[in-house]
């Protein structure tokens, strides 16, 4: 039990003081590389350690996210700073061997930046990392998010401990106010501000709520936070119910989400157990205690409304704002519903200042954002970049650009609520005020990456498949409307649409924009009204029933080797050898193969 | 709802004296709250969420039957019908859509010879569509049961889908 500030400081330096490992071994163990065998390699790893006896002097430690999905499962070796990419079961005794025992780095597993580069041997040779700055995300990958040990040496609970011990709940909140912090959940409001608010409201019971119910379809960063740095969460929360004055917090997870849930429980009981959450926090009299409530599968469940509905055990259906959960929430008290990535960024901004925080970012977007950097794209993984960075730094010196020679069409941001941003705008600084001018949001930080060959109309088909089947249904513009409008596209995209189609559909969008209840339905028409205002002509094609959806050869460049007749999934050409090859559109399925098999670029696109 | 809902004698006797130790654990001051950690655990052990399970649940917690339907109908994750022996979760989340995640599911659903959510006739398999997994690297990915496949193809789907099958005969034999 740790019951003071002092305590806590003292065994943060015991801590320090008593690692001795010669090496560490950081293995990535989320999601995404577990399911490439990454705890197999931990349990590989740990046995040949145990086998040479060298338990003392290697410690092999399961860490969060790194971000670099795309390339796991990943493996860094400190304090030599060499980082392994894509490691398989069959690697691992090489580096046990060569590495760990013989101190001989192991060269081909290092990650190239081009095909042609020398490998870089660190992250800060990697151009993945290069123009990232890590705040929420600081400590995935860092320490093993298992063990509250880890959190405490890198200067964990300090943040709690430092509010607690000044005792002065408004200056709390000023600096909160100060740092410039905006919600991360995609809205943007003022943290501060919204804890000003909650403050306020006059009640004996109030609550704070933590918001893990990511269900943005390509955004995981929620995820990776509580997986790799569930203390962080936690940590916040606690100083968020001494801010605002209340004892109890929530916890609203994703069921899907089973490892971040598991993490998550076992980081709760370590802070039980050390007396950091509970009764009488660090001698402090403050009382705060975590609960943690599993969702099951509802996205209308992100809007805060709709998500004390669904915790208190009801549909999860959104109600009006006003009365905002700041005055009557859960149970009918006053809640403070935050997100997970901002929550993460809370302790950092107590530890170095409002004013270090304020410093990064632009004018009226401070600090870092998270990113989820997926679809056509060559390093696909999680990204923090300072606000005001630009699409051409995160898709070319981060992202690694566009695999397979192609070219960018557009850049999708904000989910199933946001926009797309098209080639020519990729210059925009990325932060809440310049995304919005360009018919975007930021969202909650998916963003996907979409080259020349995507078709626009299907994409917005996508979304709003995805928004008419999550509507709760509860108002009509958003349980009807959205139906309507995907109705319309998917008359378009079979070839049954009319011009009047386009009319009707834009009209139905502004409807529905302005009279839907809640943020799903107020924004399911954004990724519709967006790709028709950029990308016009694509749905005019569809609406003409011009629109080609076969490929074609061109008899001229043919040379007739049956590459493409091979690869065809779907048998639709045909042609001897050394003669030209013919497609029969009607049953061409458009999937591209023959385009990319061809060796002499005959094939021509739709 | 079916005439026979009121009807537990079908349920399990045994499933169902452990879905009541469980009801006895909670705290029914706040019933409501209670409720979708029950279905949990009910569909836990039954697999899924029949009528007369859920009319079980109502009058147990103390809630109108309409209620607990309400609840369940409106989650993804519970369901009334029956579940295959696995459930084959094909994710068309934005970046597996863009890699062509339909094209994988539409193959599963030609060799599993269903149709999305419906349990296929040998009663092995479940076909889902599901909301994005959060393994965008791996994309397109899909799950059988709790074993994740990344970076799959239609051409992939012949030989998972046949291991499966002979794995559920294998284990028919012994």
């Amino acid at each position: 039990m740790i019951k003071t500030a002092e305590a806590l400081n003292k065994w943060k330096q015991t801590l320090i003081n008593e690692r001795a490992y010669r090496l560490e071994l950081k293995i990535c163990a989320g999601t995404s590389c577990i399911s490439s065998d990454a705890d197999l390699i931990v349990e590989m790893f740990e046995k040949k350690v145990a086998e040479h006896g060298l338990n003392c002097e290697i410690e092999v430690v399961k860490t969060g996210c790194f971000g670099f999905c795309g390339q796991g499962p990943i493996l860094k070796i400190e304090p030599d700073n060499v980082t392994y990419v894509r490691v398989k079961l069959a690697d691992v005794e090489t580096i046990f061997n060569e590495h760990l025992l013989n101190g001989r780095k192991v060269y081909d597993l290092m990650y190239k930046n081009r095909d042609d580069e020398d490998p870089a041997e660190s992250e800060a040779g990697m151009a993945f990392y290069q123009k990232q700055l890590r705040i929420a995300l600081r400590n995935c990958g860092e320490i093993n998010p298992e063990k509250i040990e880890d959190y405490v040496r890198n200067d964990g609970y300090k943040a709690l401990a430092d509010v607690l011990e000044q005792n002065d709940p408004e200056a709390l909140i000023k600096t909160m106010r100060d740092s410039g912090l905006r919600g991360r959940g995609g809205g943007g409001f003022p943290t501060g501000l919204k804890w000003q608010f909650t403050r306020a409201s006059k009640s004996d019971e109030k609550y704070v709520i933590c918001n893990a119910d990511e269900g943005d379809p390509g955004a995981f960063m929620d995820r990776s936070i509580l997986e790799g740095d569930p203390h962080s969460v936690i940590e916040a929360m606690i100083i968020n119910g001494f801010a605002i004055g209340a004892s109890n917090g929530l916890i609203y997870i994703r069921a899907e989400y089973g490892l971040a849930t598991r993490r998550l429980f076992t980081a709760l009981q370590q802070a039980r157990d050390k007396g950091l959450l509970g009764e009488n926090i660090l001698g402090s009299g403050f009382d705060f205690d975590i609960e943690v409530k599993l969702g099951a599968g509802a996205f209308v469940c992100g809007e805060e409304t709709a998500l004390i509905h669904s915790m208190e055990g009801h549909r999860g259906e959104p109600t009006t704002k006003p009365p905002f959960p700041s005055e009557v929430g859960f149970r009918g008290k006053p809640s403070n519903v935050n997100n997970v990535e901002t929550y993460a960024n809370i302790p950092e901004i107590l530890n170095k200042g409002a004013e270090w925080f304020k410093s990064i970012g632009t004018r009226h977007s401070n600090g870092t954002k998270v990113f989820a950097l997926a679809g056509n794209i060559r390093n696909i993984g999680l990204v923090e970049v300072p606000m005001g960075t630009t699409f051409e730094e995160i898709i070319y010196d981060i992202g690694g650009g566009i695999p397979g020679g192609k070219d960018i069409k557009a850049v999708q941001i904000g989910g199933p609520s946001g926009g797309v941003i098209t080639k020519d705008k990729l210059d925009t600084p990325i932060d809440y005020d310049s995304l919005q001018e360009v018919g975007a949001m930021m969202g909650s930080g998916g963003m996907i990456i979409m080259d020349e060959d995507t078709d626009m109309v299907e994409i917005s088909k996508f979304y709003l498949d995805f928004t008419q089947d999550e509507s709760c249904g509860k108002c009509t513009p958003c349980r009807i409307g959205t139906k309507r409008m995907f109705e319309i596209l998917e008359r378009l995209t079979d070839m049954e649409g009319t011009p009047y189609d386009l009319e009707l559909l834009e009209t139905l969008s502004k409807n529905v924009q302005s009279a839907s209840l809640c943020g799903l339905g107020q924004s399911a028409p954004n990724p519709v009204l967006s790709t028709m205002k950029f990308y016009r002509n694509e749905y005019e094609d569809y609406a003409h029933r011009r629109k080609k959806t076969a490929y074609s050869i061109d008899p001229e460049k043919c040379i007739g080797c049956t590459k493409c007749k091979r690869v065809c999934p779907v048998d639709c050409i045909d042609g001897k050898v050394r003669e030209v090859h013919v497609i029969t559109e009607s049953k061409c399925i458009a999937c591209g193969a023959c385009y990319d098999a061809c060796p002499v670029d005959a094939i021509v696109r739709p | 709802m079916k005439e026979t809902v009121t009807d537990i004698k079908d349920l399990d006797k045994e499933l169902l004296g452990k879905l009541d130790e469980h009801i006895a654990t909670l705290d029914l001051t706040r019933k409501e709250e209670s409720l979708i950690p029950t279905l949990y655990k009910a569909q836990e052990l039954f697999g899924y969420l029949p009528h007369n399970l859920q009319w079980h649940i109502a009058r147990q917690l103390d809630l109108p039957s309409a209620h607990v339907n309400g609840v369940v109908t409106f989650y993804s994750f519970f369901s009334e019908e029956p579940m295959g022996k696995y459930t084959i979760s094909v994710c068309m989340g934005t970046a597996c859509f863009v890699k062509g995640a339909d094209k994988v599911l539409d193959k599963i659903l030609k060799l599993t010879g269903t149709q999305p959510n419906e349990m296929s006739e040998d009663g092995l398999f479940t076909v889902k569509d599901v909301r994005c997994i959060g393994a965008c690297g791996l994309a397109p990915v899909l799950t059988i049961n709790e074993k994740v496949y990344g970076n799959v193809t239609p051409d992939d789907m012949d030989e998972i889908i046949e291991s499966y099958r002979k794995g559920a005969a294998d284990d028919k034999d012994s």
